[in-house]
């Protein structure tokens, strides 16, 4: 029994609010050494690459936002179902909070992806499969934002965003194999568990540098948007009241 | 060291465009959104004083 409580003791929205507040500060570090140091070793140390020349550089922006954009939408959907089945009201609170984030890095993807394709491709855009699959990412992304401010009553947007998130998450595993269940201009994956990498160790170490800060990039400024959340929809709650006029104290 | 000099650096062996324009709205986008989260942040704080205020 009180290991269960132990469990879910961050699940109530005070202490999550409480943890969170404590973590940020470590988190904004972690990501911007961990930027800096992957930008210097992509930038200054990695070699030009022999075929693509320096263009390939916009990898290490490029593969870890297309990670974190199929990645952060699996937790969305995650967190959004589990605060549906279990009434949980901070999971959905914190599904919310990743949405924009997830459709940030989406569009981020296909941004790099197009200035990355037209001078190897010659190209902006083709309708392949991998290409196509992360554009419909984006809208399920903005289909869920737009459905859950749509709903006036929060927890049934919640519910309905579930559901959507849900039906959406089966695009995920589609863009992931595209590459391998259809012929696509796009290359096929750049690390894979089973096999050696095929890229040099100072790229691969500055694309991992980079995915570490994307990672604490996403807590940290998903965190900050949960906490808003929170604050928006706990205003009745004691403690948010207590804490608002500490809050206000401080700054007079 | 891949650059002999500033200039090389920005050219980027002639795709700079491409390697600068997607860092660029990397850049703008990793900075804008957490200024938007803190102050959706703030903004919910400071609604909440005021209406404590309000209701005292």
């Amino acid at each position: 029994m009180s290991r269960s409580i132990r469990l879910f003791t961050f699940a109530a929205p005070s202490r999550f609010y409480w943890l969170t507040g404590k973590l940020l500060p470590w988190l904004w570090a972690t990501a911007a050494l961990s930027a800096i140091a992957g930008l210097y070793m992509g930038f200054f140390v990695a070699p030009t690459d022999a075929t693509q020349g320096d263009a390939y550089r916009i990898i290490f922006v490029h593969v870890p936002a297309a990670w974190m954009s199929m990645l952060l939408y699996l937790v969305m959907a995650g967190w959004a179902v589990f605060g549906w089945a279990a009434n949980a009201r901070l999971a959905s609170m914190v599904a919310r909070a990743l949405a924009p984030t997830g459709a940030m890095f989406t569009f981020l993807a296909l941004w790099t992806g197009a200035l990355w394709g037209k001078p190897t491709w010659g190209t902006w855009w083709v309708w392949d499969a991998r290409l196509t699959s992360e554009l419909i990412l984006l809208f399920l992304y903005l289909g869920y934002m737009a459905l859950v401010e749509s709903i006036d009553d929060v927890r049934r947007a919640d519910h309905a965003g579930a559901l959507l998130a849900l039906i959406g998450a089966i695009n995920v595993p589609v863009i992931y194999f595209s590459v391998k269940w259809w012929n696509t201009l796009h290359q096929g994956a750049t690390i894979s568990m089973t096999a050696a990498p095929k890229m040099a160790a100072t790229m691969l170490n500055a694309m991992l540098l980079m995915t570490v800060a994307f990672w604490a990039y996403s807590f940290a400024v998903v965190f900050m948007r949960t906490r808003a959340i929170v604050l928006e929809r706990e205003r009745q709650a004691q403690w948010v009241i207590d804490m608002a006029l500490k809050a206000q104290e401080a700054s007079k | 060291m891949n650059w002999g000099s500033l200039s090389e650096f920005l050219a980027m062996g002639g795709y700079g465009l491409y390697v600068w324009g997607s860092y660029a709205v990397v850049l703008l986008l990793m900075v804008g959104e957490p200024l938007l989260a803190q102050h959706r942040f703030r903004k919910a704080l400071s609604q909440i004083g005021q209406s404590v205020e309000e209701e005292n």
